[in-house]
């Protein structure tokens, strides 16, 4: 076996292993599928029901902000469970076989790429039933996907990245939901980024996640002209700034996350 | 016979905290090493190490014929290692554990599949197989890690205290699988703290304390180099034990120890049957009586005792010089 195949064989393992954990794991399951039906249904009925938008219904506006949402939450998967392998020592064990010592890198946010379809699959089904919908080709649509899933995938190198810097379950959940709340909040999920004051007007604008969001509801067709569009270049190329967003995470993150990760269990 | 381990001058150091300092250690192949020393003596550090899970600081170590260091990628196709605690997934079955380390072993998927079964089977883990590890006992947990460490039948195998947490049944039959492992030519490496274990097992024993060997030899030669016999005797009164403390002690050819509590004095001698007269003559002259008494050969724990000052186990013994 070469190098090549021996990284993708134990990667494949090392997935396996954490998707059985997923399935397992009631507290993880909830996440990925049951929090996201919450999600969608009480912002669908309570918002949506209430807040009128030009040319649009609130509800289509609303899921692509939780689409990214959620995948923003369910890469801290990712982060969590490598602080609770770190306590565990099976990491010693796996650094004693003549295994692809990336292979619990990649398999660990590799299976996070699995959480996230479920959840996404999940999600848009649940919104078809409460009135969102896609008005795009479905190679467009097929697209809005993908770009969701990069973003996930990358962003599960950021939270692997913080969890093995901050080591234990503890921290690393204190962190990530002090993080990720302003980072969902300081966007364009919710609300018309560029009618919020100042400062964090910019901070919006020039959010990855708002770009996301905007991407991904170009990609669906989940805009309407009588909502003009942020004059900023990443939500006017949303988009393409999303994919660069994505690769950008992965070329600091990835070295980042490795480099970490070794010294993480060489003490 | 080659060498299947061998440490040479090995260090490390946690900021302040030296773990090793120089510890050397050669195991010829198919034999039994056996690593004793009190806690924080090294002997993780030294697993450790050899496993390739940590670096030294100095000092260069071989196994099977590859550096530790350098060539510890290939290193690791040939060793099985079981840490102290042990490494299992909780939300993982037994058998999906041990097919999971077959495949990082590049047995390849049926492989991997029939080989985890007849861990199971060998540990005595048939039934619970298929259940997540989360409901395990300790014991259990135990054995399924050093199924772990047994996967690919390496040639070299480390296990760090593989029987603390066993039941006498369990340890048996694992003394048994290491027995059989070794008739088959296997390495092995293994730290512990039950003098009995390192007695039966270990073909040769190095005491272990501040990160070195202080000690090394087969058992028989280490109780000898502790010096000769033992005499061990129960008073029937604590009051009596400052007496015969101070009548034996010309014949004490070492450290003398009192356990209080159990009446019970043990006083090194040479002389055999000849010692155990005289002393018991001693004390008759001083009118102390003696509730029970005999001569033994030393025991590891005299060994251990004599040599780091520590106590092996969990005893409490009052030493007096
Ligand atoms: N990660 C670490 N950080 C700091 N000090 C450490 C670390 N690991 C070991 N030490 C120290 O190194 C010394 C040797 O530890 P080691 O674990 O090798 O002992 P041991 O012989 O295995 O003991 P035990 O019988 O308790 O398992 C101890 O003083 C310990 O405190
Ligand atoms: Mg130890």
């Amino acid at each position: 076996m070469n190098t090549l195949q021996m990284a993708l064989a134990d990667g494949m393992t090392i997935t396996k292993r954490n998707a059985l954990k997923i399935k397992r794991a009631p507290d993880l399951l909830g996440g990925v599928v049951v929090l996201p039906i919450v999600l969608v249904l009480l912002f669908a009925y309570v918002f949506g029901s209430m807040i009128e938008l030009p040319g649009m219904s609130y509800t289509e506006y609303l899921l692509p902000g939780i689409f990214v949402m959620t995948i923003t939450t369910s890469a801290q998967i990712t982060g969590y469970t490598l602080t609770l392998d770190l306590q565990k020592g099976i990491f010693d064990r796996f650094r004693t076989l003549p295994m692809s010592p990336s292979a619990v890198l990649t398999g660990q946010t590799v299976s996070d790429v699995i959480t996230n379809v479920t959840s996404i699959v999940t999600m848009a089904l649940v919104g078809l039933l409460v009135g969102w919908r896609i008005h795009t080709s479905p190679l467009e649509a097929v697209l809005g996907f993908l770009v969701l899933l990069l973003f996930a995938y990358a962003f599960s190198w950021v939270t692997a990245t913080v969890a093995l810097a901050l080591r234990t379950p503890e921290m690393f959940n204190n962190v990530a939901t002090i993080v990720s709340l302003p980072l969902i909040f300081l966007s364009n999920a919710f609300v018309d980024s560029s009618r919020l004051p100042g400062p964090l007007k910019v901070i919006a604008e020039w959010s990855p996640i708002s770009t996301l969001i905007q991407g991904t509801r170009e990609l669906f067709g989940n805009t309407s002209p009588a909502m003009p569009v942020s004059s900023a270049w990443p939500l006017q190329h949303a988009v393409l700034a999303s994919i660069l967003w994505s690769l950008v995470l992965l070329v600091v993150f990835v070295p980042l996350a490795t480099r970490l990760y070794k010294r993480a269990v060489s003490q | 016979m080659p060498d299947a381990i061998v440490a040479e001058g090995l260090v490390k150091k946690y900021g302040d905290v030296v773990a090793l300092d120089g510890m050397e250690l050669t195991v010829p192949e198919g034999t039994v090493f056996g690593l004793l020393g009190p806690n924080g003596a090294g002997k993780t550090t030294t697993v450790r190490i050899l496993t390739t899970l940590l670096k030294p600081d100095a000092g260069h170590a071989k196994v099977a014929g590859f550096d530790v260091v350098r060539d510890a990628r290939r290193l690791r196709a040939h060793i099985g290692a079981s840490g102290q605690y042990a490494a299992v997934d909780d939300h993982l079955t037994g058998a999906e554990n041990l097919e999971m380390v077959g495949r990082l072993y590049h047995l390849g998927v049926k492989r991997a599949k029939q080989r985890a079964r007849e861990l199971l089977e060998r540990f005595d883990l048939t039934e619970a197989g298929d259940r997540p590890v989360q409901g395990y006992s300790g014991g259990m947990r135990r054995r399924l890690d050093l199924a772990g460490a047994l996967v690919a039948s390496p040639p070299v195998l480390f296990l760090d205290e593989p029987t603390t947490g066993l039941d006498p049944r369990a340890r048996a039959s694992l003394w048994d699988v290491i027995s059989e492992l070794v008739t088959a030519g296997t390495t092995v490496l293994l730290t512990t703290q039950y003098m009995e274990e390192a007695d039966r097992l270990a073909d040769r024993i190095g005491v272990v304390d501040h990160g070195h060997v202080i000690a090394l030899g087969t058992a028989d030669e280490l109780k000898d180099q502790v010096g000769g016999d033992r005499i061990e005797l129960s008073v029937t009164s604590a009051a009596d034990l400052e007496a015969v403390r101070r009548t034996l002690a010309p014949l004490a050819v070492g450290d003398m120890q009192i356990d209080a509590t159990a009446l019970q004095v043990t006083i090194p001698v040479t002389g055999g049957a000849a010692a155990l007269t005289t002393a018991l003559g001693h004390l008759s002259t001083e009118r102390i009586t003696v509730r029970d008494a005999g001569l033994r050969r030393p025991t590891l724990d005299d060994v251990f005792l004599t040599l780091t000052g520590h106590e092996a186990d969990e005893k409490i013994k009052e030493t007096v010089r």
